[in-house]
């Protein structure tokens, strides 16, 4: 295994994420595994999906709350600390870093060159990690469904939760719907993206 | 925590389905509709997996799956369905009959705005419409607190004999995933041992129910019906201590947030109840003495412990999501009956048809009692274009 590019962005809880992605590419997915995860961890939680009636293709939102203290705040995530992107055309569009705090990490699954064009218009003061999470899910899974790459980036990033914890989460969460072979590509993608994330 | 709960990651349909399960329901008959489907869905998997000993009926309207319910209570058994919206309003013939014939059926009611114009977010005009059924009704603000109220609305329905509501916000709670307990199966058990029946539908011993009643015995029979209201305060503040001493968790007609020593407080049900206590936070912060109730018990009314709470003379905002059209929020109207001569009440409705009540929402309802531009008298809308 060789060592991530990047540094790691240390994050304190409560931390409030927000994911941007398009219908069905994983997002809401993503949140939920994640919120799994974390109540294994012993950690109070909410995962939600942004609501409305949801389309392919179309550009949805999902919230994830850790905190060690019980959870009461019920609302949408307004100013988020995190904000990951699962589709990079989407920084485009003005509710994508809408509110994202100073110091905060936007995460986003593009091609370092690709993402070039978009890095003029961030904010100065957010914290940027890339990963190449569709070409890592092509080859993994042959298709661009990125949600198990992205959750290996954010703890690739940030150290949220522990890989080994998060890939036998991942593991028996998706075994309870997918063959062995689907569990084993996404296990894979998971891992290269953990190793491959590169913040800057 | 009991020590061998389990703690998993489910939404708030899912707490309602485990609790179902758990609590050994027999009949489960019901109709999908959004967002109540993923209840009856995730029901139907525990019923052809084996883990639940249940017949479960796909019925053709929830006008059917409410009638099946009834039967199914009819002949002792512990009966459940679950909807939202327009299926509690095609439901609502039935919802009197199962009153009347005073069969403890427990619903679970996903909040989502009526039609029209459609829209399947979430407000508490649907359940707010029924609230002369005779249905007891729970608002749970967590969903753990959906798990919980489902247990105690079976154990207090089936002892008072009267149905019960357990209703919890669309989305913000049926589809969120969070961290919920689930108690070990003998510990359901002891709180909530198989259902006996006094009476019962039984080939062997007929008996009719809900027969034709003639104007020297039907006043009686609604008396008891609201004499059975009155006594079931007391047994949900009874079985609430049993299921704290069970699980340490807490179930109580009214939450309160820095209320003690208050000089405004506002009032409302479900989950915008957290964006209150932030925004009493924030007042708190700048030398406000802000104040936040949240109301889990709805029906039976709860009253005295309304006035034991609200502290005399302070003013309170009652903010409801759901309007009686012609009068005000339902909640506030009730309110406003209950503190009279005890606490000013002025009456705000906010958060129709999914619009989110932020934590600004909630300082604003604030403000306008401070600053004193609340009217009594009429409604207050809430970040309301003209």
């Amino acid at each position: 295994m060789s060592e991530r590019a990047g540094e790691r962005v240390e994050l304190t809880l409560p931390v409030e994420i927000r994911w941007h992605g398009r219908g069905g590419q994983g997002a809401v997915t993503a949140a939920k595994l994640l919120a799994e995860i974390g109540v294994a961890a012993g950690r109070h939680v909410q995962s939600f999906p942004q609501f409305g009636s949801e389309r392919r293709g179309a550009p949805i939102q999902a919230f994830t709350r850790i905190d060690a203290r019980p959870i009461t705040l019920y609302s949408s995530i307004r100013e988020p600390g995190v904000v990951i992107v699962l589709d990079a055309s989407l920084l485009a569009l003005p509710p994508t870093l809408a509110g994202l705090r100073d110091g905060g990490l936007l995460l986003v699954n593009a091609e370092p060159d690709e993402f070039e064009q978009a890095r003029a218009s961030l904010p100065d003061a957010c914290r940027v990690a890339t990963v190449p999470a569709t070409r890592i899910a092509l080859a993994q899974l042959g298709r661009p469904m990125t949600n198990t790459a992205m959750l290996g980036a954010l703890v690739g990033v940030t150290g949220l939760f522990e890989l080994a914890d998060v890939r036998r989460h991942v593991e028996a969460a998706l075994a309870r719907e997918h063959s062995e072979q689907v569990v084993a590509a996404n296990l894979n993608a998971l891992e290269e993206a953990c190793r491959a994330v590169s913040g800057n | 925590m009991n020590a061998a709960s389990e703690r998993v990651a489910i939404t708030g349909n899912q707490a309602l389905a485990h609790a179902v399960r758990l609590a050994r329901t027999e009949v489960i008959a019901a109709y999908p509709i959004t967002p109540q489907t993923s209840v009856v869905e995730e029901i139907a998997g525990f019923c052809a997996d084996g883990l639940m000993n249940a017949r479960f009926i796909q019925t053709e309207s929830e006008h059917s799956s409410m009638s099946a319910c009834i039967g199914a209570s009819m002949t002792g058994a512990r009966a459940f369905t679950a909807t939202s919206s327009q299926g509690l309003a095609l439901m609502h013939e039935m919802l009197h009959w199962a009153t009347g014939a005073r069969t403890p059926v427990v619903l679970g009611e996903v909040n989502r705005s009526l039609a029209a114009p459609w829209t399947i977010l979430t407000d508490q005009s649907d359940s707010m419409a029924q609230r002369d059924t005779g249905w007891m009704q729970f608002y749970a603000g967590s969903n753990q607190e959906v798990f919980d109220s489902t247990l105690l609305a079976f154990k207090v329905a089936e002892q008072a004999l009267l149905p019960a509501m357990v209703v919890l916000d669309a989305f913000v709670l049926s589809h969120c995933v969070e961290g919920v307990e689930l108690p070990p199966q003998p510990l359901i058990d002891e709180f909530l041992p198989r259902r006996e029946a006094e009476i019962s539908l039984d080939p062997d011993d007929p008996h009719a129910f809900g027969g034709m009643m003639f104007p020297d015995s039907f006043m009686e029979q609604r008396y008891k019906i609201q004499r059975a209201m009155e006594t079931a305060g007391g047994m949900i503040v009874e079985h609430a201590a049993a299921w704290h001493e069970l699980t340490g968790r807490e179930l109580k007609p009214l939450h309160e947030y820095r209320v003690e020593d208050a000089e405004i407080v506002a009032l409302c049900l479900g989950t915008a109840y957290g964006s209150f206590c932030a925004a009493v936070d924030e007042l708190r912060g700048r030398g406000v003495r802000a104040g936040a109730v949240r109301m889990w018990q709805y029906r039976p009314f709860p009253a005295r412990p309304l006035r034991e709470i609200i502290p005399a003379g302070a003013p309170l905002a009652v903010v409801d999501r759901a309007v009686s059209f012609g009068h005000g929020g339902p909640v506030a109207g009730e309110a406003k009956a209950a503190l009279d001569g005890h606490a000013p009440v002025c009456g705000f409705v906010a958060g129709l048809g999914g619009r989110e009540i932020l934590p600004e929402t909630a300082a604003g309802i604030f403000h306008a009692l401070l600053e004193n531009t609340a009217e009594p008298d009429r409604i207050n809308w809430v970040e309301v274009r003209e």
